[in-house]
């Protein structure tokens, strides 16, 4: 038992690392709008297909083809921002941006539909079912990877927003919208790329997600859901806590399989979402934290 | 005064019980104006029939591989002349995969579309939550793929499955199992479902012909039909360290499991999934054409089937969709028999009456592409037998129990059954 605890453990940090890179953009995306994409999950199944389809048709390996689906993405969510998320009236954005996110989901999952049918795809690699020997574990090399991808876009993010001019305008956006308009920031600029970003994040996560299951063009509203409740666990708008979340997340739901029960896994880790949210309202790194960084 | 002047106005009672009047009125005429047909005469116009379908969810592979089978039936019976002479037209709609939305489909293709017949959606689940707003209306319902004891266990008569009763699906491999001599019989297994009427109730049975034979369960785990990190479950197989691992899946998750086996080095003797492996050419794609040597599903049909009419079926198929036969899902022969079954039963009767049409389907005996077909008075196929498959080279070879519970080739393959199951 011991040693399936410590391996539901490594698994859960790994995976959780995944989840993360998927949760960025949502975070991120909420702390400079202050709107829920609620497409974000389809978006994580739209990266999974870019990168299956550069794979299976034009031979390109999957970690390379994020230098083409990351700018793809990224481009798609400026021009979902600007055709969209832009027009919407500020008072009512955040409960309108519910609905029309809502709406795009719809509209990618047709297309994706309608040019991938409902089979059900995988993207492959040598990475996918090896894994390495290590301490006792067999450890994947894809969630390795994914692990590492995710630390790495992380850390460039953290980077980008901590070090950069674009990043300090975003970062001001998080903090005070008005007063960031007020000192001459272009919200509209900067709201088109925190999008993009947001959408770009999910070029990576959807490359790892589609690698570590199957998935079809409706699987994004099972993720949603997920990455919903990490990003509040992690505090709305903070990326780092979307890390901590996502790992707390997932290793509290495998530890309670491999314990107790797959059927109690999902419940228990709702049960430290409360508990936390009675502590903590704004989850564990919420905005107040963020704005102190 | 102000009372003389005042139009007096119905109470909230009043309204509802005057509105719901009219309401019945206007439902009442509308039947009666399609009823009618419109005028004297037999009608003419194609048989519409209602069929509500998991084009998306959960079920969606199945359930496009069973839009792909009841099409080609449809077309087959239209190139023949059509049924009792008028053309067949499928009125099928999309469920989502979900236990609400299908019965609100079959309500609304029998009570506004006004359909001449439904058939069934997919899965056990699905067929369970549509099947008593079919009966309310008095239909006859086949279907291809709700063969969970909960279906039958509803005591309705007018429900008809065309294929294997599942619980004892697993019944021949377990008994397989428990026929090896002692030396070469496994000693251990573990069991892993969703919770699911039809994956669940399969394991069940398996576990009992096991533990009966001295193969102790080292794991046994439910896990909900909306997990979606397959992770931990497939740890704790592996940590069992069992000899043969027996899951209750569809294709997302034994693909899950499969690829951790893999990733985990971990080579049970014989691994058994009740659906996934039967998919075909997806399976293959999600598992990698290397890792399927082996692995074993229980089926009722096979693309090489001897039945009648399947050859013709296969031959539409490859026409139609492309492929090999290797590649076509049985959810499509699944479909194809409900169009069959009734189809026969209906050109018996020479009407679309539906309640003569229940009383042809409980005595009559049905041929399809699946073998044939008789229904005992649940609604089971009493004629149904379970092959079991196994992968081998990229093929899905269908193996019988012999007289001692033994698994033999079905002519003309020859080739024995592959046990232990070779390493990935």
């Amino acid at each position: 038992m011991g040693t399936e605890l410590a391996k539901a453990v490594v698994d859960g940090v790994l995976t959780g690392g995944v989840y993360a890179l998927m949760a960025a953009g949502l975070t991120l995306i909420f702390g400079v709008m202050d709107i829920i994409n609620i497409a974000q999950g389809v978006m994580v199944v739209l990266g999974a297909y870019l990168s299956y389809t550069l794979q299976v048709h034009f031979g390109i390996e999957p970690f390379v083809g994020l230098l083409i689906t990351i700018p793809v993405m990224f481009l798609l969510g400026v021009g979902i921002e600007w055709g969209f998320i832009r027009r919407l009236e500020p008072r009512d954005r955040t409960a309108l941006s519910i609905l029309v996110t809502f709406a795009v989901a719809i509209v990618i999952e047709g297309v994706l539909t309608q040019f991938y049918n409902a089979d059900l795809r995988s993207v492959d690699g040598w990475y996918v079912q090896k894994s390495v020997h290590v301490f006792g574990f067999y450890l994947p090399y894809i969630y390795l990877f994914g692990f590492a991808l995710a630390v790495v876009a992380l850390s460039a993010l953290y980077l980008f927003l901590y070090r950069t001019r674009t990043g300090h305008s975003i970062r001001a956006s998080m903090q005070n919208r008005d007063g960031a308009q007020l000192v001459g920031i272009d919200i509209d600029r900067v709201s088109a790329i925190t999008f993009g970003i947001g959408a770009a994040a999910t070029a990576a996560g959807g490359m790892v997600y589609g690698a570590t299951n199957t998935f079809n063009p409706d699987s994004g509203y099972d993720l949603i859901s997920r990455l919903l409740v990490i990003v509040v666990l992690g505090g709305l708008g903070s990326v780092g806590g979307a890390l901590v979340a996502a790992i707390i997340a997932l290793v509290i739901e495998d530890v309670t399989a491999v314990l107790w029960s797959p059927v109690w896994a999902s419940t228990m880790f709702f049960a430290v979402l409360v508990l936390v949210l009675l502590v903590r309202p704004n989850g564990l790194f919420g905005q107040k934290a963020v704005r102190a960084q | 005064m102000s009372g003389a002047l005042t139009t007096r106005r119905p109470s909230g009672a009043a309204r509802t019980a005057g509105a719901g009047a009219l309401t019945l009125a206007l439902i009442a005429f509308s039947a009666a104006c399609s009823s009618s047909g419109g005028g004297a005469g037999p009608p003419t116009g194609p048989i519409k029939i209602g069929i509500s379908l998991s084009l998306t969810g959960d079920f969606s592979a199945d359930g496009q591989a069973f839009d792909q089978g009841y099409k080609l039936w449809a077309a087959a019976v239209n190139a023949s002349g059509g049924l009792l002479g008028r053309q067949v037209q499928l009125d099928i709609v999309n469920d989502a995969s979900n236990p609400v939305q299908v019965a609100t489909n079959y309500q609304k293709l029998i009570s506004v579309d006004h359909d001449d017949l439904v058939f069934g959606p997919f899965s056990t689940s699905l067929t369970e939550a549509s099947s008593k707003v079919v009966a309310r209306y008095g239909y006859a319902f086949v279907e291809g793929a709700g063969g969970g004891p909960a279906v039958f266990a509803q005591g309705l008569d007018d429900v008809f499955d065309v294929s294997l009763p599942v619980a004892n699906n697993l019944a021949s491999f377990a008994k397989w199992i428990a026929a090896l001599p002692a030396s070469e019989r496994p000693k251990t297994a573990a069991y892993a479902t969703e919770d699911d009427p039809f994956t669940a109730p399969q394991l069940v049975i398996a576990r009992n012909i096991l533990e009966a034979a001295g193969v102790t369960t080292v794991y046994n785990q439910t896990y909900p039909s909306e997990t979606t990190d397959y992770g931990p479950i497939a740890t704790g197989i592996i940590g069992s360290h069992a000899d043969i691992v027996l899951v209750g899946t569809l294709l997302p998750d034994v693909t899950a499991f499969i690829k951790q086996f893999v990733q985990q080095n971990y080579n049970p003797q014989a691994l058994i999934a009740t659906a996934g492996p039967d998919q075909g050419s997806q399976f293959i794609q999600n598992v990698g054409a290397n890792h399927t040597q082996g692995i074993m599903v229980p089926n009722e049909w096979y693309p090489t089937s001897t039945a009648t009419g399947n050859a013709a079926m296969v031959a539409a198929y490859l026409k139609a969709y492309g492929g090999n036969a290797q590649d076509i899902s049985s959810d499509v022969a699944e479909a194809y028999s409900v169009g069959e079954v009734t189809a026969q039963a209906v050109t018996a009767d020479k009407s679309l009456n539906q309640t003569a049409l229940v009383a042809e389907l409980h005595k009559g005996t049905f041929q399809t592409v699946q073998g044939p077909v008789a229904f005992d008075s649940t609604g089971q196929n009493t004629k149904a037998f379970a092959y079991i498959f196994q992968w081998q080279n990229g093929a899905l070879v269908p193996f019988q129990p012999d007289a001692q519970n033994l698994l033999v080739p079905v002519s003309p393959a020859t080739a024995p059954v592959l046990y232990p199951k070779p390493a990935w």
